[in-house]
């Protein structure tokens, strides 16, 4: 399915990075990078493993501090706030683990509930049913409701964990290597879910990844992360065809595999 | 600050007794039995026999319930607790937690903390009636006392001090089973190897502790008599 053209307001950044570093002992992760989300964009993050994608939205998200710099999410700094503001401004933020982490000792209608009965105060059971009903439909997976998340493919605990996040009607996605370790169709579905996901609910989305076909599908800009630093920001056919001999390794490479 | 996670609290009280309760009844009454079978010959020597009793209950209330029942919920629910925190923090569910706006710490430790340290205390004393039963079932056994003779022998020796001290052990014990629990699964790391280790820390941190802890109260203790 083709992916439709996204509303992206060039002129609204959601996420502002600046000059953010981070490091885990010696090892230099993130060495003061730059980023702007903005409203409605999808935004993928392309890199090797090991070079600080995930650090980086979990820096986003307040899971994680910079050792340096600054991040504005929805305008708030998050690197400032308080644990309460943190936790609200949270609220706004979908994050979407790349093994899920559906909580297992629950079934698939309480892992929904969770999110919504924790930070929906006097909200109804009535209400909590067809919000559960309506986002387990947006994923298509209406019949796992009563499932327990071991029950569940690798595909389906991946839609239900977006379906989780949805549920809050969060104004930013993150997404955690959504398709890592998935089938090429269920990849391919999970792509149009994230694009679905940008349409229905009129999110600005990170998507990690090293999935070539993943950043094509779903990408309206791609970054390139290496050595800790963005080294290429563009539409995905400009990163495609650049001369740079530190990016280009990394499309080749992909294509072969 | 709220929210309190009454239900929460109230579910882990449920975990942690349930978990508890089998083995607790089967080691009370096995522990009440053997120490009464193996005292008797003692007091039989000094014609004392008629002292089992208040031996027994003396040995149980003061000592043997609390640390039996904290040793077994080490065992068994501080590993539980270890190792599910420790699986939750590998998976990234905690993360999960924290990142849509749940407060972790205070869904998943305070709970369980407040669970230990309100269930133990009851289990001990469960724990304590059922070794009585044994020890009743031997004196019985052997010397033809009637139950409200035995009962009224087991509560004789007893003060308001020693349900004091031991209800206090209990307390501290069920908190650092708890503590030790959560701690240990909390802070892990390392992939599931992170998990088993946080399981095995639980059980051994927290029965050193339990022991020293006994030795500190039980020397507190001694001094108001």
């Amino acid at each position: 399915m083709e992916k439709q053209k996204a509303h992206i307001d060039y002129k609204n950044p959601v996420i502002s990075i600046r000059g953010v570093a981070k490091a885990f002992e010696d090892f230099a992760v993130l060495r003061g990078i730059d980023l702007d989300l903005f409203q409605g964009e999808n935004l993928v993050v392309l890199g090797r493993s090991g070079t600080g994608k995930s650090v980086l939205i979990k820096l986003i998200s307040g899971l994680l501090r910079p050792d340096t710099g600054t991040i504005k999410v929805l305008g708030q700094e998050v690197t400032q706030i308080g644990d309460r503001e943190l936790q609200a401004l949270r609220i706004r933020i979908g994050f979407s683990f790349q093994n899920s982490a559906l909580y297992d000792s629950m079934t698939v209608r309480k892992n929904l509930e969770f999110p919504l009965v924790r930070n929906r105060k006097g909200i109804t059971r009535a209400e909590i049913d067809k919000a559960v009903e309506e986002v387990l439909d947006s994923v298509g997976l209406s019949k796992a409701i009563n499932q327990m998340p071991a029950e569940l493919s690798g595909g389906q605990r991946k839609r239900i964990g977006i379906a989780r996040t949805l549920i809050l009607n969060p104004e930013i996605m993150l997404y955690d290597e959504p398709t890592a370790g998935l089938d090429p169709i269920t990849c391919i579905e999970i792509n149009e879910l994230i694009n679905q996901v940008q349409q229905q609910y009129n999110t600005s989305s990170i998507i990690i990844t090293h999935d070539l076909t993943c950043a094509k599908e779903t990408g309206d800009r791609i970054a390139m992360l290496l050595d800790g630093q963005f080294q290429r920001i563009g539409t995905f056919n400009e990163v495609f065809n650049t001369d740079d001999k530190r990016v280009k390794p990394f499309f080749d490479y992909n294509f072969i595999q | 600050m709220p929210p309190f996670e009454f239900k929460e609290i109230v579910r882990q009280c449920w975990e942690v007794g349930v978990r508890s309760f089998t083995l607790i009844t089967v080691t009370g009454f096995i522990v009440g039995l053997i120490f009464t079978k193996q005292s008797r010959p003692s007091l039989l020597e000094f014609g004392a026999t008629s002292w089992l009793p208040s031996l027994v209950s003396i040995a149980i209330m003061r000592a043997l319930a609390p640390l039996v029942t904290a040793l077994i919920a080490s065992g068994k629910v501080g590993s539980s607790i270890g190792a599910e925190l420790g699986s939750m923090r590998v998976t990234e569910q905690i993360d999960a937690m924290e990142v849509s706006g749940t407060n972790p710490f205070k869904f998943l430790v305070c709970t369980r903390v407040l669970a230990t340290t309100i269930t133990i205390p009851i289990l001990a004393t469960y724990t304590g009636f059922i070794a009585l039963l044994g020890g009743y079932l031997n004196v019985a056994q052997n010397e033809g006392t009637s139950y409200s003779t035995f009962m009224q022998q087991v509560f004789q020796p007893l003060q308001f001090l020693d349900f004091t001290a031991s209800l206090i052990k209990s307390i501290v014990f069920g908190f650092t089973i708890g503590i030790v629990g959560c701690y240990q699964g909390y802070y892990s790391n390392k992939g599931t190897e992170g998990v088993g280790k946080a399981a095995n820390g639980a059980v051994v941190t927290a029965m050193f502790l339990v022991f020293i802890e006994e030795i500190i109260i039980v020397q507190i203790s001694s001094n108001f008599r």
